[in-house]
């Protein structure tokens, strides 16, 4: 599609890395291509000025002028930028004052409130002991508060009776008696989705803010989301006072520009990310691991995580060794494939590594589909394990017999051949890859890396 | 938003209506945020000629919009080449501005056309989670049924909770029967079924509601896939339309959406919903420039009625903050 931010970034970051000095001109054309790739990643204009300006302001000067290497000086100040501006540390939900506290979850419609108020109320039940209740506000989707009262019941949280007829504040108002009466520590409030822009619902919800005085009040949002983030933040900010926010869908391959944008505009926190449809795909949110991701380093850690879900701890372990040592021969190939397979494909997992938009472009070339599968497993059976340890020895005579063996064609062979080679060179990049994309001493590991080891 | 046969004239008086009504809807949603860019534009203009700083912040103006900056700069080429270094008015820029978009959208909007010939016509409704699949569905089978049409509609979403229910609850809003199965059910299963009884009762038109799935959830996509096959077991020439459907709040992620599903899904057309808010739904541009998949329907509110034809000029004069709604030239 368009080049990805990390794309463009590390293509900008390769130049300045191979000069000596870093011009002002240098760190004209990399804010430039910051500037487009924070726009094509969804970051609203406005913050993307303010971003780039205060870039330069902290790009030129002495700092980076004298520094040795100066391309490793602008890779640093744009993550330490991106990561400051979207929050420094991770701020959690906070949950205080006298119980039944009120938890008002508000935002677009479809944005994810309903399922994510079952998330957070699963996640405190089960970490940290809280009664929860939730109750559906919702009276004008249909089968919203019926969608409430299923979710509870997969996770295990009560919900309060559906009684028909109730206006949104009658419904908190009773929640909130039932919560009491129960003994309830956090009353989850999933409102109705709305506009901003939508008077008579924006007043709705301000007078169940009003009636029921939230200790939270999270604008729940899709982290896909355009240049229309700044507004919707703005607004429910201006028009309601939002506590924080929840961006949804970070499982998709959007670049979560709008959680810079909304950041930006309501220096509001934003407090945890949902990350699939189940009801623990919740997390919380890092800054430096999505600017890290934004950056081009590659979201390491999810990536490890994920990874783990996945990968048998054995394979894992040599995988993680090799890696370290940037080897990588054609049975690492199969079972990397398989395992990207499971894992949601080979576009998502390179999405979060760093620099792999080329190769990833590559592969999405190649049409990897199913079928591509098959023969790329059905070749490299067909090699000797001498051929599988080291591709170089893959003459023409000995091309022929394994396209033979394998019912393919050396062209086919080739193919394989190649994206072997790039997968390879990636894995030795990825190996080499410290904090922040700094290279780090020859002999250390990468950090995050440790994290490829067994979990005890 | 469906193209009518011979019968239309009738209701024609009643159409000018409604067009007026929808276009109110939509302008009113879309200027709120439109003021911006008209302001916008009438600062640079009046002050200063469209030189090179000018193109520069009025290409800001429609980044702004979700254009995405290569489909914005690619506009601006040709506005440039036109009015380069000459004194103009921000009306003037405004509308030349509107027809270079009109000119863009023009070629890709196209009502959806249900065959008789089909028995029944069958429409596979996608797209990723919460963008109005289900909604649109319900809106859709009320202007069918307004023309007379059989209509049924089919549960496809097995997983999400109350995602049956809720399409039922169209089905009794609009008076139409709904094929539904067991929750967590195999979608493809139900496709069959409502295949196999929409065949059987001679229905016109069999409307398929599918689960929302991100586009890079290959696993999900697969699934997708299968249904597809599964209804072509049934009729070799269905889905005869596979509609998109995109959130107008959704920025450049929409054109890997567009590309995926219209890869895996082979999609047909594109609806695009929530029209009513803030966003200006740019990116439609950005998608017709680059796929050109016909655009049927825009979503402009929640009630069943908040479905309209998709009309270029309409859009465009709108998304630049212009006043009138056939002026675009
Ligand atoms: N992939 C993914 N899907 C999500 C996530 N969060 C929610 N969803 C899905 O998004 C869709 C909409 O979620 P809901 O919880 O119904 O959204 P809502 O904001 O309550 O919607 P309204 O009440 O209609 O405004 C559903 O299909 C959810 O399963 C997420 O983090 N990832
Ligand atoms: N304002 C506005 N809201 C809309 C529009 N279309 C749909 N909605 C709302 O958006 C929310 C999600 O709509 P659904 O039809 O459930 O979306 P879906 O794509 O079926 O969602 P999933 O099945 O969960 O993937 C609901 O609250 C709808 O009322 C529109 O054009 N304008
Ligand atoms: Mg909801
Ligand atoms: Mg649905």
């Amino acid at each position: 599609m368009f080049e990805s931010l990390s794309d463009r970034l590390s293509g900008v970051f390769d130049k300045l890395t191979r000069r000596g000095a870093l011009s002002e001109a240098d760190v004209d054309a990399a804010l430039k291509e910051v500037r487009l790739a924070l726009l094509e990643a969804d970051v609203a204009l406005g913050v993307v000025k303010d971003f780039v300006a205060d870039m330069r302001k902290r790009a030129i000067g002495h700092e980076v002028l004298k520094s040795v290497t100066p391309g490793q000086q602008v890779v640093k100040i744009v993550g330490d930028a991106l990561t400051e501006m979207l929050g420094g540390e991770s701020e959690l939900l906070s949950i205080v004052g006298a119980p039944p506290a009120a938890v008002l979850l508000v935002g677009l419609q479809g944005s994810g409130k309903t399922t994510t108020a079952a998330k957070i109320a699963k996640r405190l039940t089960e970490r940290e002991n809280k009664r929860c209740l939730m109750a559906s506000l919702d009276i004008r989707r249909p089968a919203a508060q019926e969608q409430l009262r299923v979710l509870g019941e997969q996770a295990g949280i009560p919900t309060l009776p559906i009684v028909a007829g109730e206006t949104p504040v009658a419904i908190a108002n009773r929640a909130m008696a039932a919560a009491r009466l129960q003994g309830a520590d956090i009353v989850f409030l999933d409102t109705a989705g709305r506009m901003h822009v939508d008077a008579g619902m924006m007043a709705e919800v301000v007078a169940v803010r009003d009636a029921v005085q939230p200790v939270e009040t999270l604008l729940v949002a899709d982290s896909l989301t355009g240049q229309d983030a700044v507004n919707v933040a703005r607004e429910f900010d201006r028009q309601l006072g939002i506590t924080g926010v929840v961006l949804t869908r970070m499982d998709g391959d959007g670049r979560g520009g709008a959680a810079l944008s909304m950041r930006a505009v309501t220096g509001k926190p934003i407090k945890l990310i949902g990350t699939g449809e189940k009801l623990d795909a919740l997390e919380d949110f890092h800054p430096a691991r999505i600017s890290s991701r934004i950056l081009g380093m590659g979201d390491v850690v999810s990536l490890v995580e994920k990874a783990a879900e996945t990968i048998e701890q054995e394979d894992a372990e040599k995988m993680a060794k090799k890696m370290a040592r940037g080897e990588f021969d054609l049975d690492d190939l199969r079972t990397q494939l398989k395992q990207m397979k499971k894992m949601g494909g080979m576009k998502g997992l390179m999405s979060m590594l760093p620099g792999m938009g080329k190769i990833q472009k590559q592969v999405a070339e190649a049409n990897l589909s199913e079928d591509m599968f098959k023969h790329q497993d059905a070749i490299i059976s067909s090699m000797t394990p001498g051929e599988r340890k080291n591709a170089r020895i893959l003459n023409a005579s000995r091309k022929k017999r394994v396209a033979a063996g394998s019912g393919t064609s050396v062209q086919e062979i080739n193919k394989l051949l190649k994206m072997h080679q790039q997968m390879a060179k990636m894995m030795k990049r990825v190996s080499k890859m410290g904090a922040r994309g700094m290279m780090p001493g020859p002999d250390s590991m990468p950090p995050g890396f440790e994290n490829f080891m067994p979990r005890r | 938003m469906f193209k009518r046969k011979a019968k239309a004239e009738a209701k024609a008086e009643e159409r000018a209506e409604e067009k007026k009504g929808w276009f109110q809807r939509l302008k009113s949603g879309l200027s709120r945020s439109t003021n911006t860019i008209s302001t916008g534009i009438g600062d640079i203009f009046t002050k200063r000629k469209l030189d090179a700083t000018s193109l520069e912040e009025l290409e800001d103006l429609l980044i702004t919009s979700d254009l995405g900056v290569g489909t914005a700069a690619r506009v601006l080429k040709v506005l440039s080449s036109q009015r380069f270094e000459k004194e103009v008015d921000p009306e003037e820029v405004r509308r030349a501005l509107a027809g270079e978009i009109r000119d863009i959208l023009a070629p890709v909007a196209k009502p959806l056309e249900i065959s008789p010939a089909n028995k029944p016509h069958v429409i596979l409704m996608v797209g990723v989670n919460g963008t109005g699949k289900t909604t649109t569905i319900g809106k859709m089978a009320r202007q069918l049924k307004d023309q007379g049409k059989s209509v049924m509609l089919a549960a496809g979403d097995t997983f999400r909770a109350a995602a049956i229910e809720q399409l039922q609850i169209w089905g009794e809003r609009v008076g139409v029967p709904v094929v539904a199965g067991k929750v967590g059910g195999d979608a493809s299963g139900l496709a069959w079924d409502a295949m196999d009884r929409a065949m059987g009762e001679g229905m016109d038109v069999l409307l398929i509601d599918t689960a929302g799935r991100l586009q890079n959830r290959s696993e999900l996509m697969d699934e997708l896939a299968k249904v597809i096959r599964v209804i072509r077991k049934k009729d070799a020439s269905a889905p005869h339309d596979t509609i998109l459907v995109l959130d107008a709040t959704t920025g450049q992620n929409a054109l890997n959406q567009t590309e995926v599903f219209g890869k895996i899904a082979e999609i047909t057309g594109i609806i695009m919903t929530k029209l009513d808010g803030s966003a200006r739904g740019g990116i439609l541009v950005a998608c017709a420039e680059k796929f050109g998949i016909p655009v049927h329907a825009v979503g402009v509110g929640e009630a069943v009625e908040d479905l309209h034809s998709f009309d270029p000029a309409a859009f465009a004069n709108a998304l630049v903050g212009l006043e009138d709604i056939e002026g675009a030239e």
